[in-house]
């Protein structure tokens, strides 16, 4: 039992290197992938502010209406744009030559951004930008330096002035040590939070639409295995009873 | 059994072995009776092997080998097929356990001195399995096709160019191109569906010779050449036991456990924390995008390490290359290395013992260090724990012959 203990403990043991990885400091994201209010908030903030450029293509809208308890009425009415039927995927109304010409970048696709990047990196992504002039948008962003992208959301979050620090190394330039709202947006810093934590909430579930049915079948799959473990335990003993 | 079944079966057997094959390699095969925990990771292996061929097939049925339609048509499985998440996280996690399932394997070979005559033929069978094993995941690795995926090969294939002379047509033989392309993934997804087939191949011949020579056990003690005679036979070793059913249901249990931890990860972390699943390869492959950090997955880190801690010589690569399969090579003369006059590390001497707990370490932290990025200081630890692994084989023919062993008893120990 004791080795059996070791054995499973090193087989958990490679989720602990994790602790070491670096990077920039992220906000924790804090979502909820239970709160469906929040999804379907989320969605409509995406079809309308992300939707024009970003894609997700492998998702399809009728599968996100249906997780997210949307109606199909509600699904034409409100998220469908052009002639969308419900069995498509999510695809984007700019065309590529044009992202080229306009941001000198295509814009990805984000059905995987939370996979690839992780929740927290997209939420604190989208709180960091800050007016820079030197960019074509007037904006630049914290955690993706030289980023293409203008700061859509910025009415509503009002603008953003980088907060430097002198560098750590001497002779060195100085360095972004944070942000301040210097210019009041639509929104309240809380409601903005809300609303990114809403997309991101989003995203994350479009990241892997099955992972709250993944772990409540895990949870039957243990608890049948762990039933038959005790069977397989006494078996074992009983035909092992004669072996001295 | 009813008259009717025993005529069927003797209509059989007349023209099948299939009783005498039972007999011979389950009922009647008999395997030392202190097996013990260790014992477990063979029959784990073939069940991490079906259920890679078996999920890997019914992947295949949706996979599109094509690289406009390759990364799509795995998001298409995880998400359009019914139950296509969990065949997929199945075969990804499988990959890593079977990797896991193989090492500890492996290293129980060495534990119980399973290398030592009679076994020098199985042991090198099991190791053609590794590098076989090792071929079928480096190929499997590219389907995804995701950003990790494209540049790991890329890396991993550059490594044939390094090759003195004809490196570099060697490496556009291997890619059929001058990049990574879609003529590359076509011919890595044909050699990823065929190798599994020849592994099962292998897998027969690794048993057969098992059961030719007999099972080791913890003891290394040879129970053929013990006293005969147990309850089922008087021809039998005393310290035998029939392998159905005792093992069997043994090795149920042990199946039941590695299911649950294999269940656990599937369901309820199967990017393993970005191990099993690396989280560049939600990116699709982009050619003129490099990653900022490139590591092969887990199970071939303590490889790269090694090769990245070989600094290049005449700006070649090659020694690093040569080091890295020389790893996997040197255990094909392992049989011979040992002089130890015992088999099993029970009652080798202090040195042999240090010696495999060093060279078990230095296994898993080369393993880490082929995670990191480089540094000065991960590029130094990974030539010292480099030297320590060859250390391990290069000086076991002096140290197993110095060592001072504990007598052997005549029997198995319980």
């Amino acid at each position: 039992m004791r080795k059996l203990i070791l054995a499973t403990l090193l087989l958990l043991a490679p989720t602990a290197l994790l602790a070491f990885s670096g990077g920039p400091h992220l906000e924790p994201a804090n979502i909820d992938l239970r709160d469906q209010t929040s999804l379907q908030r989320g969605a409509k903030y995406f079809m309308n502010y992300c939707n024009g450029c970003h894609s997700l293509q492998y998702m399809r809208y009728n599968r996100l209406a249906k997780d997210l308890g949307i109606d199909e009425i509600a699904l034409r009415q409100n998220l469908l744009f052009g002639d969308a039927k419900p069995g498509d995927l999510i695809t984007k109304s700019m065309a590529d030559n044009d992202a080229l010409k306009w941001f000198g970048v295509v814009p990805p696709d984000l059905t995987l951004v939370t996979r690839w990047r992780s929740p927290d990196w997209v939420y604190t992504y989208l709180k960091s930008f800050y007016l820079d002039d030197t960019r074509p948008y007037g904006v630049n962003n914290v955690l993706f330096p030289l980023v293409g992208m203008p700061h859509v959301l910025g009415d509503l979050q009002g603008r953003q002035q980088a907060v430097m620090e002198p560098s750590h190394e001497p002779g060195g330039a100085p360095i972004i040590a944070g942000v301040k709202l210097v210019e009041e947006g639509g929104l309240s810093p809380q409601e903005y939070d809300t609303m990114v934590r809403d997309i991101t909430n989003f995203l994350t579930y479009v990241g892997e639409p099955f992972q709250l049915e993944r772990q409540r079948l895990g949870r039957y799959v243990l608890l049948f295995l762990g039933f038959l473990f005790i069977l397989a335990y006494l078996l074992k003993k009983e035909f092992w009873k004669d072996v001295h | 059994m009813s008259a009717e079944k025993t005529e069927n079966l003797s209509w059989i057997d007349k023209r099948f072995p299939l009783s005498e094959t039972w007999r011979n390699h389950l009922s009647e095969y008999y395997a030392p009776k202190n097996l013990n925990f260790w014992s477990f990771f063979g029959s784990l292996a073939i069940l991490t092997l079906v259920i890679q061929i078996v999920t890997g097939v019914w992947l295949a049925m949706s996979y599109k080998p094509d690289a406009t339609l390759a990364f799509a048509s795995v998001e298409y499985i995880m998400r359009d097929v019914d139950w296509g998440w969990i065949i997929r996280y199945m075969h990804s996690t499988g990959a890593s356990m079977f990797f896991i399932v193989i090492y500890l394997h492996m290293f129980r070979g060495l534990l119980w001195g399973s290398y030592r005559k009679p076994r020098e033929l199985l042991w090198m069978i099991g190791v053609v399995i590794y590098l076989v094993m090792m071929a079928t995941a480096f190929f499997g690795y590219l389907l995804p096709w995701g950003q990790m995926s494209y540049w790991g090969a890329q890396v991993i294939v550059n490594l044939f160019a390094a090759v003195p002379v004809v490196g570099e047509d060697l490496s556009v033989w291997v890619r059929g191109d001058y990049v990574i392309s879609d003529a590359t993934l076509n011919r890595f997804f044909a050699f990823h569906f065929l190798l599994p087939f020849l592994l099962a191949g292998l897998v027969f011949l690794h048993i057969v010779a098992l059961h030719h020579v007999g099972s080791n056990n913890p003891d290394g003690i040879e129970i053929k050449d013990g006293p005969k005679g147990n309850r089922w036979s008087d021809k039998a070793p005393a310290d035998g036991i029939p392998f159905h059913p005792y093992y069997t249901v043994k090795d149920l249990m042990g199946v039941v456990v590695f299911l649950a931890i294999f269940s656990y990860i599937m369901f309820f972390n199967p990017t393993m924390g970005g191990l099993f699943l690396e989280a560049p390869n939600f990116q699709p492959a982009n050619p003129m995008l490099t990653p900022p950090h490139i590591a092969p997955v887990w199970y071939f880190t303590p490889f790269y390490a090694m090769l990245r801690a070989v600094p290049p010589m005449y700006g070649s690569q090659f020694p690093g290359v040569v080091v890295m399969f020389a790893a996997i090579l040197i255990l094909f003369v392992l049989p011979w290395l040992d002089r130890s006059p015992v088999k099993s590390m029970r009652y080798k001497g202090p040195i042999f013992k240090w010696a495999t707990g060093i060279f078990a370490v230095s296994f898993v932290a080369l393993a880490w260090l082929g995670i990191q990025p480089a540094s000065d200081l991960y590029t130094l630890l990974s030539q010292i724990f480099t030297v320590l692994y060859f250390a391990y084989f290069l000086l076991m023919p002096i140290y197993s012959s110095l060592d001072k062993t504990k007598p052997v008893p005549e029997r198995v120990t319980s």
